[in-house]
């Protein structure tokens, strides 16, 4: 029968604490909201953490290190990975010392100079002894291995029609580089030309 | 020492780098014996988290040996196994002083809306992580925990982030006795998420994926009702029916940034990068929690906006909590309920690669080839 108006009840549980205390190893172990890890919250426990400092050290700055306006200071420790170089690091030099976090130019630059360290890295690679092979480097040879057809296809997957704009997003690189690198020839040659 | 290297979306490789150095009298260097890959290292893979440069170092699920100590590290020493979580944190600011390890504000110089993780871009702080040999560890004496005696290398590194994050989401949801979530996301934490919501007492527990081998997990695994989303023509209509119309007392968005099950907001985030984030899941949560609700996110966005439905939100009076997991607070409890036989986290593991294929394992997990629910990465440096 549809019912005429909603109760004031929920609806009925399929089962019993008892049956899913039987059914459910730990069921209940932590049923107390008081008796929880993330309980008591935002209280003052300075020794709760085992540190014995009150300041910490200062780690040394060993290259100007980019720090977003909103803190006031260098903070005292901090990652030394990937300092920021060439034409990428400009930019993110710019996103740090020019916009907050607040602002959608910062990260819209710090998106924007990934790309170009992609691509810079891309180029640099083939004037190396180890240059980019898209092959090994995405890992696509496992679409053979590791049934990359038979994972998709009749499985009802909602992320196989996106799986199509993947090359595109790996290719992009390699097709502005060489794009570049034409151009750049290009350039060259109708210089040399007309001197 | 050899180490994974990002080379750009969708590009990574092993490269010999230089073994980390002492930067800070309390750092640690740990030799790395046994690593993850995570579901939100593939935001970094895919390129969407801003500042992610070619060079870094992924990985913020690892464990290991400490190989060296810094001269004011008093709790550790060097042949220690220990496990590390991949929150980077001080101990002694505002919010350490009160727990909030994940949002420490003395240890990421780039962002303050963020702490400090391992691997994870410069905008978590430039801190190269642990798929590698070798890996930098600040404030040793607070962060990383000997690993117990009797607990296991694959259950220890799965303790780092995927099964504290995923109970640390239960928690947020404020679960009471008798309550009906809805966990969005069958992936490593929405598995663990399930399992722990009827820890805190759940009296339904309704997982909701596309991908039927994770879907199995969660039946299996975290004895929860399943729903494929690709079956239904309205999810959230299907969320109504099943609980009488009223909706689920709690929901929790353990998907994220890469959330399937609309193209255009898949792809304008995930690959155009014009959202933080692809908020079909939270959007989902945020339409099937019932008023007065509560949501749990701790599937992890990026830092530009996304298209959350924030009015449905407003006019539902709901509650909606988040945070980073500060993983340490949860390791005491956590221990209890692996030894007690009540979580196994090992159980979700599908996939161990070696860190010289580790390209393959990124692809492998990336696209969910054979059922990979949880890659781990073996390393020997020896």
């Amino acid at each position: 029968m549809t019912p005429h108006a909603y109760t004031p009840t929920s609806p009925p549980l399929p089962e019993t604490a008892d049956e899913l205390r039987a059914r459910i190893p730990g069921w209940g172990a932590d049923l107390d909201p008081a008796d929880r890890p993330a309980v008591p919250r935002l209280q003052l426990d300075p020794g709760r953490s085992g540190a014995h400092w009150e300041v910490p050290d200062q780690q040394p700055e060993r290259w100007p290190r980019e720090r977003s306006i909103e803190h006031a200071m260098l903070t005292p420790v901090f990652g030394t990975s990937c300092p920021p170089k060439g034409v990428s690091g400009l930019i993110r030099r710019q996103a740090y010392a020019r916009f907050s976090e607040a602002r959608a130019a910062h990260w819209l630059l710090l998106v924007a100079a990934d790309r170009v360290d992609t691509v810079g890295s891309t180029l640099g690679s083939w004037v190396t002894r180890r240059p980019e092979n898209p092959l090994v480097g995405t890992g696509i040879r496992t679409e053979l291995s590791h049934h990359g057809w038979s994972s998709r296809v009749g499985r009802d997957r909602a992320d196989v029609g996106h799986h199509l704009l993947d090359p595109v997003v790996v290719a992009g690189p390699w097709l502005v580089g060489g794009t570049a690198v034409v151009a750049l020839a290009r350039a060259a040659r109708r210089r040399r030309r007309s001197s | 020492m050899r180490a994974m290297v990002y080379r750009g979306p969708y590009r990574v490789r092993v490269e010999e780098k230089d073994r980390p150095r002492i930067e800070h009298p309390n750092d640690a260097i740990v030799r790395v014996t046994l690593a993850a890959i995570c579901g939100s290292d593939l935001h970094l893979y895919h390129g969407l988290m801003p500042d992610t440069r070619v060079g870094m170092t992924f990985g913020h699920e690892f464990i290991g040996v400490v190989d060296e100590v810094g001269p004011s590290v008093q709790n550790l020493s060097v042949g220690d196994r220990v496990m590390v979580p991949f929150n980077v944190y001080c101990g002694t600011c505002w919010f350490c002083a009160r727990g909030l390890y994940s949002n420490c504000h003395n240890v990421n110089p780039n962002a303050t809306a963020v702490g400090g993780i391992y691997g994870y871009s410069n905008t978590c702080g430039g801190y190269d992580g642990g798929q590698a040999e070798f890996v930098r560890v600040p404030f040793a004496d607070v962060g990383p925990s000997r690993i117990p005696d009797w607990m296991g290398d694959e259950d220890a590194v799965l303790l780092t982030d995927a099964l504290a994050t995923g109970y640390f989401g239960a928690q947020l949801g404020d679960i009471s006795e008798g309550d009906v979530v809805v966990v969005f996301g069958a992936g490593p934490v929405g598995l663990y998420a399930a399992r722990s919501a009827w820890l805190m007492g759940a009296g339904r527990v309704i997982v909701i994926d596309h991908l039927e081998d994770r879907l199995e997990k969660a039946r299996t695994f975290a004895h929860a009702e399943t729903m494929n989303f690709t079956q239904h023509a309205d999810i959230v209509v299907q969320m109504k029916r099943t609980t009488d119309f009223l909706g689920a007392d709690v929901a929790i968005d353990a998907v994220g940034a890469e959330a399937d099950g609309n193209l255009l907001q898949h792809v304008s985030s995930a690959k155009l990068k014009l959202q933080g984030g692809s908020p079909i899941a939270l959007n989902w949560a945020i339409d099937s929690v019932r008023k007065g609700g509560t949501v749990s996110v701790m599937g992890a966005y990026g830092p530009l906006f996304s298209a959350v439905k924030f009015g449905d939100a407003m006019n539902k009076g709901l509650t909606i909590r988040t945070n980073q997991c500060p993983v340490k607070r949860q390791w005491p409890r956590l221990f209890e309920h692996v030894r007690n036989g009540y979580l196994k986290p090992s159980d979700i593991v599908t996939h161990r690669i070696p860190l010289e294929h580790i390209a393959e394992g990124y692809h492998i997990f990336s696209a969910k080839l054979d059922g990979c629910i949880k890659p781990l990465i073996t390393v020997d440096a020896a």
